[in-house]
């Protein structure tokens, strides 16, 4: 029996391509290393310390390998498992990125409420590795994997506040829904796979050419692609599948729902763009009115619900719907340029809903979000009304922010694919929801308010250090967009078969 | 014949017992059923001539996965959990139906066309073959195609024990009053 | 009759669509992990019954990952439970001890 093993040859494996994950399960490993290992308890700041360094390294070798690749070309490695390619790297920085901002916010959130330093930054390390998974996989199954790994870590996250039963009722109501749709995205690659023999993507693209040779029916594979869409619907909260979202994104740790709406929603559109774009391009009559319906759905319910609600952090919600539905008009073009698009509006999305969920964590203390806790703000915290203003804003889409430009350039791929309707939608969509952030701003500035009973307001260095990013990323990629214009026209996914 | 008697006693062990699942009352039956679908579809995978995954099937999922739950139970006293519930999503029933309709619509287009499809199709690779045996031949495709897949659940798995750890430990004092939840105001 | 691997399909979808409403009709989380439960074993089903109809092993190996992903999404799914469950005896202690003094 043993001379039948001596027949197998292992793949070859490219460890540069392996190095960005590595990094980041490497940090999670030595936080609970150290922390379990060491006698004496170790302060906080040292499992942020570790997931921070973590995440600069990724960030570091993501940029690395991207001069790399756009000058070697794509490769993959594994059996072709796993891709590197300029749309894989685009989402290892952005990922890296969310990842140092939310170590710095969750430092000081963590602290005041108690919350387990390592365990939430060991979490936060684990679940980026299957973000960045889910966007350089070239096979259903990686995928699936990433999307578990990222899902779950969230789950835990969304209920780490122990002393909040309704964070863990929430993170309950999450999981449920969760893994609901993690059982739709697994049936739509089993009928994938039925239709097309195999998981890979590279054998997904070549087999859908010839379908009507071999004789299967066409259906298969188009239910097979609707509920792999259903199931990532549910990850990125679009609407007719978004109604966890506000519960839970009140209910978990501001830095938490950060994270999940900026690196969760952005692996999610990673996972379709690849699986779309690049497997199955020839069926884009197919899937095109599929994401069509699902945008004009999200945008409506994303702008509409949002006015409707007086918490804050369930505004935000509802506003994350909504952005959704603006990538979506992007995906359902399904041309280069909307691609392109798309990238550019989940890397400006990333930092102002990040830099919003930091000054909500810093006000939202006793966990209550009312927007009544906003008024006069300026007056107490100029700075931080100022930083906030700046997101709401270029989260409406207000001219000299990132968010205008995001906008514009979705509707203008929207327009050049001839899709008037869904242009028309968005830019109603954006009016109404302009209503919802404009309300939040007035509050903030609004002159006329007694004195506010609250505690008085401490930013940590490395909260404000954050809020200064986000804000600086924000301002400067609404007056300069071009260099990031660059970025996302040159991140594009490949395809390339295992050796 | 013994084919179709073997799928129809094994298709109809697993049926009833999905229907137990959903239907009981009790949890600790509601496992109990879930017992009888494994094993049905452990049948099943015997039938279809993937005897590893059969022996699998009995061994971690009936084995193991069923005694978690079963444990689980224990742990909260079966009064409690019979009495567990969380809060109803908007318009869950609704979704009910229409996920059970659009569920049988592909049932349907399923019994019409997949069977004639798919015949004397070749295989695309890893072919099953006689010489080797069922377990060599899931090892060499666990360590070459899904290599990656094999190690990326080490993370999962990980990320599963740190959570158990999290969600095991009992929130402190300082946790309580950090959340701001009144002390037995809502409890 | 012979039995073909479509039948195997039917069974699978059965089983995806059972479990699918019973998550949606149940309230009990622990009720609904088990049927999370049968919506996977569906879905394990449909992967063999292909990995048949091709003679492709790959089939058979998939469900390898997908038994782990739901051992560990019942992992974190029960302690989730164990966790809310938790806080109800504890929260009636610290009343007692507020009230002691």
């Amino acid at each position: 029996m043993l001379a039948q093993l001596t027949n197998f040859e292992a793949p070859s494996v490219d460890w540069w391509i392996l190095a960005p994950q590595m990094i980041l399960v490497g940090g999670a490993l030595l936080i609970l290393l150290l922390t379990s290992l060491s006698i004496r308890k170790i302060p906080s700041w040292v499992s942020t310390l570790i997931a921070f360094a973590a995440g600069l390294a990724t960030f570091v070798v993501a940029m690395f390998l991207w001069y790399d690749v756009q000058d070697h070309g794509a490769r993959s490695t594994l059996a072709g498992a796993l891709g590197l390619d300029g749309f894989s790297l685009f989402f290892t920085v952005l990922t890296a990125l969310g990842v140092m901002l939310t170590t710095l916010i969750g430092d000081a959130y963590g602290s005041r409420e108690r919350m387990a330093a390592p365990e939430f930054n060991a979490l936060l390390l684990c679940a980026a590795t299957g973000a960045i998974v889910m966007a350089a996989a070239n096979d259903l199954i990686v995928m699936f994997i990433g999307l578990e790994s990222l899902s779950i870590g969230l789950y835990v996250m969304a209920a780490m506040h122990l002393g909040r039963k309704v964070a863990q009722e929430a993170a309950m109501k999450y999981f449920i829904l969760g893994a609901f749709s993690s059982a739709f995205f697994l049936y739509g690659i089993a009928l994938v796979y039925g239709a097309t023999g195999s998981t890979s993507l590279t054998h997904i693209q070549s087999a859908t050419l010839t379908l009507e040779v071999r004789g299967t029916p066409p259906e298969l594979l188009f239910v097979g692609m609707a509920l792999i869409i259903v199931g990532v619907a549910f990850k990125v909260a679009a609407a007719p599948f978004h109604f966890w979202a506000p519960d839970v994104y009140q209910g978990a740790p501001s830095p938490v729902t950060g994270f999940m709406a900026s690196v969760a929603k952005a692996a999610g559109f990673a996972a379709l763009l690849r699986i779309f774009f690049v497997a199955l391009p020839g069926e884009v009559t197919e899937w095109a009115p599929i994401f069509s319906g699902l945008a004009i759905l999200t945008l409506i319910v994303g702008a509409v619900m949002a006015i409707m609600q007086n918490d804050v952090k369930r505004m935000l919600a509802f506003s994350s719907v909504g952005h959704a539905g603006y990538v979506l008009v992007a995906v359902t073009t399904g041309t280069a340029e909307g691609l392109a698009s798309a990238l550019f509006y989940l890397f400006t999305y990333t930092f102002m809903v990040i830099g919003s969920f930091a000054v909500i964590s810093l006000i939202g203390w006793n966990d209550g979000h009312d927007i009544g806790r906003y008024e006069g703000l300026a007056r107490r915290r100029p700075l931080v009304a100022l930083a906030m203003t700046v997101f709401i804003l270029g989260q409406a889409g207000v001219p000299f922010t990132s968010g205008f430009i995001a906008k514009f350039y979705v509707i203008q791929a929207a327009v050049d694919d001839e899709l008037y309707a869904m242009a028309v939608v968005a830019m109603v969509a954006a009016v109404v929801g302009a209503f919802m952030y404009l309300r939040i701003v007035m509050t903030m500035w609004s002159r006329d308010v007694e004195a506010v009973d609250a505690p008085p307001l401490a930013v940590s260095w490395t909260t404000g250090l954050a809020l200064f990013a986000t804000v600086a990323v924000t301002l400067v990629y609404g007056f300069i967009p071009q260099s990031l214009i660059g970025f996302v026209r040159d991140a594009v996914p490949q395809l390339v078969a295992g050796g | 014949m013994v084919d179709t008697i073997v799928f129809i006693v094994a298709a109809v062990i697993c049926l009833s017992g999905a229907f137990g699942v959903i239907l009981a009352r009790n949890p600790v039956h509601a496992a109990l059923m879930l017992v009888m679908t494994l094993f049905g579809i452990a049948v099943q995978f015997v039938a279809l001539e993937a005897h590893f995954l059969a022996a699998v099937q009995v061994i971690v999922y009936a084995g193991a996965i069923v005694v978690l739950f079963l444990f689980v139970i224990m742990l909260l006293g079966i009064d409690v959990s019979q009495s567990l519930e969380i809060g109803a999503m908007q318009s869950q029933k609704i979704a009910a139906f229409g996920f059970s309709g659009a569920g049988l619509a592909i049932l349907g287009f399923l019994v019409n066309r997949v069977d004639n499809a798919a015949t004397g199709r070749p295989p695309v690779g890893g072919a099953i073959n006689d010489r080797t045996t069922n377990v060599s031949q899931l090892a060499g495709t666990l360590f070459d195609d899904y290599v990656y897949a094999f190690e990326l659940t080490s993370v999962l798995l990980v990320i599963a024990v740190i959570g158990a750890v999290v969600l095991a430990r009992k929130p402190t004092r300082a946790q309580v009053e950090a959340g701001g939840e009144s002390e037995g105001s809502d409890a | 009759m012979e039995v073909t691997e479509s039948w195997y399909l039917v069974l699978g979808a059965l089983l995806f669509i059972i479990g699918g409403t019973g998550l949606l009709i149940r309230r009990n989380p622990l009720v609904m992990l088990m049927c999370v439960e049968l919506m996977l074993n569906g879905v394990n089903l449909t992967f063999v019954a292909f990995s048949r109809m091709f003679s492709d092993i790959r089939g058979q190996t998939v469900v390898f990952f997908v038994l782990v992903v739901a051992a560990a999404e019942v992992v974190v799914g029960l302690g989730l439970v164990v966790a809310i469950l938790r806080r109800q005896p504890e929260a009636t202690a610290d009343d007692l001890n507020v009230l002691k003094g």
